[in-house]
């Protein structure tokens, strides 16, 4: 679904990618863990050219996202973003949020948009704050009306980039939740995290990933539970 | 009292001129609302031509006084190029593009005020440029620059005074016939300078009292 060859990101002189490659299959829950500053966040950003790579290919769904003529705004349709902190329309009110990216991209009706929206709030629990604005949402609740303004848009996948790391730790739970069911009904997800338990649990594949490049990766048993790697063992051993 | 006796007899002199104080001020403040976000755009773009545009702009007309730029338009370009506008014409174009300059550079420092986690979680969204600008970028920037828009509008309701050099029947203009009617040269100064006072002090309550209902409705 998503192929990703030889990618590299500079920021000026700093080399932050170093050649990734990667293949992410329909359906698959791929967990990318690390220290700060090894690339997770950005290389998760270049899947949807968030931040656009200096060299390399991204396919997704066949389509060369990273060709100067694509139309990216197509791409970006059908991958939902799920950011740290939230970043919510201030201005919106919650059902506005979820509303007007199927209304103005889209171009579904109102009441069409309204309906499922709705729906959507009832799967993240928050039916009761349709009329509320984000500033009268806590942390977790922000979050979990982020997840559902970017399922609005029907994607194939979402890419959650430290969707819990602004989060007072009693609300990390809910967020949580809300992603495992996403996982249980099939939906193909790119996560970068650092909540070790919930990796292991819910990832089929777990990237641990440090300078620029994927050290080492495998299922959630292998790489948590007898990681091949030096970097790999000493940094777990830090975190869990 | 004097001054109500000759607001009294004069008062249809003055409230031509109100009447055409409000206009020229109205048909600045729209007219540099608009040409003002599509220069601050200019001046962000990302082509450079177009960035020099917006940047020159700004700078020249906020570098030169704004009774030159009125004597050019009205005088000049009749003598230079043969293109003659009427007094009011040149009186609220000088008003458009001198308030467009300064409220260009207001709307710039909103635009870039806005958290670039907004664009991006639009963008992620499928939304273009544009789309993001008009639903997402502008209306917040708007509201945080509010005050400073504010401020504008009432210089531009003072600024408007200058006009009466080329003899649009502003009422500074209308002030200066009843002077020289009068010999009197403080009494209509004076209620000049009162309705001007009311004009500005009332738009300042107006909008502040606005400004209270935005931020009522969403705080961050």
């Amino acid at each position: 679904m998503i192929n990703v060859k030889n990618l590299n990101k500079s920021f000026g002189q700093l080399h932050i990618l170093k050649g990734i490659d990667l293949d992410i299959s329909q359906g698959e829950v791929v967990v990318l863990i690390g220290p700060s500053g090894s690339g997770k966040s950005t290389f998760l950003r270049c899947l949807n050219l968030l931040e656009v790579p200096t060299s390399g290919e991204i396919r997704f769904e066949n389509q060369l996202i990273t060709d100067k003529n694509y139309d990216i705004n197509k791409a970006r349709e059908k991958m939902g973003m799920v950011f740290q902190h939230f970043n919510l329309f201030p201005h919106k009110s919650v059902l506005e949020n979820i509303t007007l990216a199927p209304i103005k991209v889209k171009k579904k009706s109102q009441a069409d948009a309204e309906r499922h929206a709705l729906e959507l709030l009832k799967t993240v629990g928050l039916e009761d704050k349709r009329d509320a604005y984000p500033s009268q949402l806590s942390g977790g609740q922000k979050q979990r009306i982020a997840i559902a303004r970017a399922l609005a848009m029907e994607p194939h996948v979402m890419l959650f980039d430290e969707p819990t790391s602004a989060l007072d730790p009693e609300m990390v739970g809910e967020v949580l939740d809300v992603m495992k069911s996403l996982a249980k009904e099939g939906m193909t997800m790119v996560i970068v995290t650092h909540e070790m338990g919930f990796a292991r649990e819910v990832g089929d594949r777990i990237l641990f990933m440090d300078g620029g490049i994927i050290l080492e990766q495998g299922t959630p048993d292998e790489l948590f539970g007898n990681p091949k790697q030096e970097r790999t063992r000493d940094f777990l051993s830090k975190v869990l | 009292m004097k001054i109500f006796d000759m607001f009294w007899e004069y008062r249809d002199y003055f409230f031509v001129g109100l009447k055409n104080t409000l206009l020229l001020a109205a048909i600045a403040v729209v007219g540099g609302f608009i040409l003002g976000i599509i220069i601050s755009l200019l001046r962000m773009s990302r082509w450079s031509i177009l960035r020099f545009i917006g940047t020159a702009w700004v700078e020249i007309f906020r570098g030169t006084p704004m009774l030159v730029q009125l004597l050019i338009i009205h005088y000049g370009f009749a003598t230079a190029f043969n293109i003659k506008f009427t007094v009011f014409e040149s009186g609220s174009l000088t008003l458009i593009l001198n308030s467009s300059a300064y409220l260009a550079e207001i709307f710039r420092a909103g635009i870039q005020g806005v958290d670039r986690g907004q664009t991006e979680a639009a963008r992620s969204l499928g939304m273009t440029g544009p789309m993001t600008m008009r639903h997402i970028v502008l209306p917040q920037a708007l509201k945080s620059v509010l005050p400073a828009i504010g401020n504008e509008f009432v210089t531009v309701i003072k600024e408007s005074s200058i006009v009466y050099v080329i003899g649009a029947g502003e009422i500074m203009y209308q002030t200066n016939t009843i002077i020289t009617m009068t010999y009197d040269g403080m009494t209509p100064n004076l209620i000049a300078a009162i309705m001007y006072f009311v004009l500005t002090f009332t738009l300042s309550k107006i909008l502040n009292a606005f400004e209270r209902k935005l931020s009522n409705r969403d705080k961050r």
